[in-house]
């Protein structure tokens, strides 16, 4: 038999507090999530040659580029630095592409909220998901270079679906915010890129964080992506828990930005359809 | 002139009917900066300095209008009346600023046929995709796939890329996706034409099936004869109000004596 379709009433006044409400509408289009998701690795797959060979490679050409830069600079401090350095640049690919997409598909895909109802924070959910994928195919280079220079694979990675959970949520946040600001204002996306640009060298990706003098290494807490970098990095590449702090603070970053993204989005979203 | 209140009972439609669209109040105003300010730097300069001045433009203005169950509603007026941006409201792409909009039941929005198509993919895919977006699971698409396939006649195309239909085609399928379960709710845009002849008349009559077996059609036309026949009562929108609402015959009667 065909399935019931689920019976739907609009009301435009009835005032459930919307973020929750949005919670509601996109699960109620969960299908239409996956499906988003797997469009656009499909497409990908369509359109160059290379696909999703590119994934793969992008991190690994950087990381080249910086161990050869800087390896020896620190090698007193960081054994088998590509590890180090390449670990740093999944977390922060994974981040910047997921915002930056989540704002792109919004400003130029969102048309489509002009035309027909669907849960806005789709584009930014979708852009998250799109961005585990890359991330979890990420892992295979990393692994094999871990193989290759005699890295141990800690027992360690169990953490790692909670660390990939900690950065998605404060990606998600994130996307969110910055998206609703770029649907008002169109340099958003620029001064965005700038700005993580900057905030890139300010992130101990490729560089340890002991370079910093010892009385300032707590200035590094500012910086929201800290902590939830070193959640990701140290059970990969030291093998060990991050502690308590470190772990209450990541949590605190993703939280805040999920909270505060969620709210402002959904608070806007209603005048999209009027902006886009 | 007659207002929602005291408007005459509808032609079909029972009195005791249950209301599926209901307007209460409806404002609808479009808010364009005077001074186009794209950058968010430039915002915040005359933010501060309480320079940021808007044109405003009323497009709804306190709409009243009820739509019993198995109705057909037209909307008639000039361009610019306001009538595309009702259909939105009942859509749901747009809120209202203020008032009150309800729709009881699913809305099948014949404004946009193939809404989120992307031409890369193949036929199958913008199926289930479009299917998605009007609010289908994968599952509920996946029962009612061959159906669409084979009301839209482009079985032999089904695996072929978007971009190589022709448009026919393209709106074909769209049509075939939004009507294959029938709506409770009915928006239409204008008298449909989809796709040749033939097509056009397997088109209209599903909708006329929709309309026999109690959906709800709401409908905006420039076709004064195809409102008359089709729909019951009508409203006449100008400058984003009604100007008059009653059995359709009348209003139109008026709306031509009145725009002369």
């Amino acid at each position: 038999m065909t399935t019931e379709l689920p019976l739907v009433e609009y009301d435009s006044a009835a005032r459930r507090s919307s973020p929750l409400a949005e919670l509601v509408e996109l699960f109620r289009y969960r299908d239409l999530v996956q499906m988003m998701v797997t469009n656009i690795i499909k497409t990908r797959y369509k359109r160059s040659a290379l696909g999703v060979v590119w994934t793969l490679l992008n991190p690994l050409l950087n990381m080249a580029v910086l161990t050869v830069a800087f390896s020896s600079l620190f090698s007193s401090t960081l054994v088998h630095y590509p590890v180090y350095v390449l670990t740093g640049l999944i977390f922060w690919n994974f981040f910047t592409q997921t915002t930056m997409y989540a704002m792109n598909t919004l400003v130029w895909g969102g048309g489509l909220l002009k035309r027909v109802y669907i849960p806005r924070t789709i584009f930014a959910v979708s852009s998250v998901g799109n961005g585990l994928v890359n991330l979890g195919l990420s892992m295979i280079p990393l692994i094999l270079i871990m193989l290759v220079l005699g890295h141990p694979l800690h027992g360690t990675w169990w953490m790692m679906p909670v660390a990939v959970l900690l950065l998605a949520t404060f990606a998600l946040g994130v996307s969110l915010f910055m998206s609703t600001l770029a649907v008002f204002f169109t340099d958003v996306v620029d001064i965005y890129q700038v700005f993580t640009q900057a905030l890139f060298f300010l992130t101990p990706i490729m560089y340890p964080k002991n370079i910093l003098p010892a009385n300032l290494v707590w200035l590094l807490n500012l910086n929201p992506l800290y902590n939830l970098l070193e959640v990701f990095r140290e059970p990969i590449y030291l093998g060990a828990i991050p502690g308590n702090h470190t772990l209450a603070a990541a949590v605190f970053s993703a939280m805040a930005a999920l909270v505060i993204g969620w709210w402002a989005f959904t608070r806007k979203a209603d005048e999209f359809a009027y902006r886009l | 002139m007659l207002t929602a209140s005291e408007a005459a009972p509808a032609l079909t439609a029972s009195a005791s009917a249950q209301p599926v669209i209901q307007l209460e109040d409806v404002s609808v105003r479009y808010r364009v900066p005077r001074q186009r300010i794209p950058s968010f730097k430039e915002y915040m300069i005359r933010w501060l300095r309480r320079e940021v001045e808007y044109n405003e433009f009323w497009a709804l203005k306190g709409i009243n209008l009820e739509v019993r169950q198995g109705e057909a509603f037209g909307v008639i007026g000039p361009n610019g009346a306001g009538k595309s941006t009702l259909l939105k409201v009942v859509a749901r792409v747009l809120r209202p600023i203020s008032g009150r909009v309800r729709v009881r039941g699913r809305v099948a929005p014949l404004l946009e046929l193939g809404a989120g198509f992307d031409f890369e993919l193949t036929g199958r895919e913008n199926v289930y995709l479009n299917g998605a977006i009007l609010g289908y699971s994968r599952q509920a698409i996946s029962e009612r796939f061959e159906r669409i396939v084979d009301f839209a006649g482009v079985r032999e195309f089904v695996d072929a890329p978007l971009r190589t239909y022709s448009s026919g085609m393209v709106v074909r399928l769209g049509f075939s996706v939004a009507t294959d379960v029938r709506p409770e709710v009915l928006i239409v845009d204008e008298v449909l034409q989809v796709g040749d002849a033939e097509f056009g008349r397997k088109s209209a009559a599903r909708i006329e099936a929709f309309r026999t077996a109690g959906t709800t059609i709401l409908m905006v036309s420039h076709n004064l004869t195809a409102v008359t026949k089709m729909c019951a009562r009508a409203a006449w929108i100008e400058h984003g109000a009604v100007r008059e609402i009653g059995p359709a015959g009348d209003v139109v009667r008026q709306y031509q004596a009145g725009a002369g």
